[in-house]
């Protein structure tokens, strides 16, 4: 089975390790629900079901093709953004930036198809900090005018800027060291660590979580869940280290930056919660809640654990 | 128009009542724009949400559903709620002096919307003496002919967060057809996705809140603080 799965190109070895881990969750599930019947598993189950599907829809867009997995990536910033723009309170005069500030998507999304790396960067956080400040001072309303400006211009760096970081890694050369490891397989890569991660932080501060790190913005966050789910992901990710170029050390580095860097995202995204007075951002994904709840880690990770890859290993 | 008969044979009299309801050309016109279309870009591009859609009366029996108006996407976004075999017995009144300005989109609304039109100026004209058929009585005869109508009783789009005073019109119509039930409805989100003047809408989630049908009794003022409070009660409860 090993040789087997040894003689596999990475991302399919992979799929396969995903299916293994899926698998197992929901046999774990039905163990569960069947040694303990009194509990309660509608959220587990439902959560269980989703990541099924999350995984399924992953792995066709990022398997297809490469412009497929960056049409894919644009739509998640289209419903992030939709989701976060809908919490704002917006004023009337805010209308024109707002379509300004949906029209970046595709257009941010053009440059990673376009492999223009210098527009990539630039683009929203220098053209478009000052065509928003530029279409909403045209609108002619001084009162909120900073608070909106701020707000819509953080939603485009975060959901849109931030986001699209992971499909720009698709453009990574194959290493000619490492046969099959390519942008595709670093994608792969950084978003099973992101997610184990949280599902693991989940797992530890459920079962070991006393002491609250930020009370105020997340009570569920806890250090036991934090340090406890970083030590899993580490652990887990050595075993697909083969879609990287990275050494062990590194591996486990890199893995540290990435799950912190997800966590404060994640965190930051409890506090926009917590401001706006709502629980979930919305209702896309059962038992998750929104698209935003699920990528909220991504929008920080994405970027920092591309920067790391760019400054070291592809200038 | 001052001073001038109306002799536009384009606006219908009262008792046309079944010649201006769909052609099978126009009713079919009108399911293929909502199947490609107004269902897309409802589902996909604003991506409605609806709390309480089992409140609407299924069935036959016309019933009026009234609801808070801000936006040029509302009346599509109510049509949405149903299947597209029941749209041709839904009728959204409206404004003929906007949407009958011209021959072009009276027949584009008349085809793809199937809008009542009305004339919201019609009564003012008849105290001066002149003829001009009364919206009220084109209603009524709407939903004797079995058609159900969907009502903005504000008379006219407001902004996107307050409702304003409801018109008593719908009180009338609550009074002449006591068996017809009003079923209160709030848009949210709706102005704020296309607001008043402009024409780029922006993808927001709205929401369609259903509230229970009415059957309200009483006089004409009280039947319509009780519709203006419903919808505004919805309003309230997120």
């Amino acid at each position: 089975m090993l040789e087997f799965l040894r003689t596999l190109e990475p991302q399919w070895r992979m799929a396969i390790i995903v299916l293994v881990v899926l698998a197992l969750a929901s046999v774990v599930l039905a163990v569960l629900r069947r040694a303990r019947p009194e509990r309660d598993y509608r959220e587990l189950t439902a959560r269980t079901r989703s990541w099924w599907i999350m995984a399924s829809v992953f792995f066709a867009a990022v398997g297809l093709s490469n412009l497929l997995s960056i049409g894919f990536f644009a739509l998640m910033s289209f419903w992030a953004m939709k989701e976060y723009i809908t919490l704002l309170e917006t004023r009337p005069a805010d209308h024109g930036a707002l379509v300004l500030a949906f029209l970046c998507i595709p257009v941010q999304y053009v440059w990673v198809a376009q492999e223009w790396y210098g527009m990539f960067v630039i683009f929203i956080p220098v053209y478009m900090f000052l065509g928003l400040a530029t279409r909403l001072v045209l609108a002619g309303e001084t009162r909120g005018f900073v608070s909106s400006m701020a707000q819509i211009h953080w939603g485009l760096m975060a959901l849109v800027f931030g986001l699209s970081h992971m499909s720009y890694l698709l453009t990574a050369d194959a290493n000619p060291d490492l046969p099959g490891v390519d942008g595709r397989t670093l994608v792969l890569f950084l978003v099973f660590v992101v997610e184990m991660s949280d599902v693991f932080q989940y797992v530890w501060g459920k079962s070991f979580g006393r002491r609250k790190i930020i009370p105020t913005v997340s009570p569920n966050k806890t250090w036991e869940g934090l340090l406890g789910g970083i030590a899993s992901t580490m652990l887990v990710s050595l075993a697909i280290r083969f879609l990287t170029p990275f050494s062990v050390l590194e591996c486990l580095a890199v893995v540290l930056l990435v799950t912190v860097a997800g966590f404060f995202g994640g965190a930051v995204m409890s506090a926009i919660k917590r401001d706006f007075g709502v629980k979930d951002f919305g209702r896309l994904i059962p038992g998750h809640g929104g698209m935003l709840d699920r990528v909220d880690s991504l929008c920080f990770a994405a970027p920092v654990f591309f920067h790391y890859l760019a400054y070291f290993h592809y200038d | 128009m001052d001073g001038e008969p109306r002799t536009n044979p384009d606006v219908p009299r009262v008792d046309d009542v079944e010649t201006w309801t769909h052609s099978g050309l126009q009713a079919f016109l009108q399911a293929l724009f909502f199947v490609l279309i107004v269902r897309p870009f409802v589902l996909l591009f604003l991506g409605l949400r609806i709390r309480d859609r089992g409140r609407i009366p299924a069935g036959r029996r016309p019933f009026i559903l009234i609801a808070n108006h801000s936006s040029h996407l509302d009346t599509a976004c109510l049509l949405n709620l149903f299947p597209i075999r029941r749209l041709r017995h839904l009728r959204p009144v409206a404004a003929a002096d906007y949407f009958e300005r011209n021959p072009f989109v009276s027949k584009l609304t008349r085809t793809l919307f199937h809008i009542l039109p009305i004339d919201r100026t019609a009564r003012r004209k008849d105290a001066s003496g002149q003829t001009g058929a009364d919206p009220r009585q084109r209603m009524l005869a709407a939903l004797q002919a079995g058609q159900s109508l969907i009502l903005f009783p504000e008379g006219t789009r407001g902004n996107a967060n307050e409702v304003t005073r409801f018109r008593s019109g719908i009180a009338w119509l609550a009074q002449a057809m006591p068996e017809v039930p009003i079923v209160p409805i709030y848009l949210a989100n709706l102005g704020r996705a296309l607001p008043k003047g402009h024409f780029v809408p922006i993808p927001l989630f709205v929401e369609v809140r259903v509230g229970e049908p009415l059957l309200p009794r009483g006089d004409r003022e009280e039947i319509r603080a009780a519709l203006e409070s419903a919808v505004k009660k919805l309003k309230d409860t997120p």
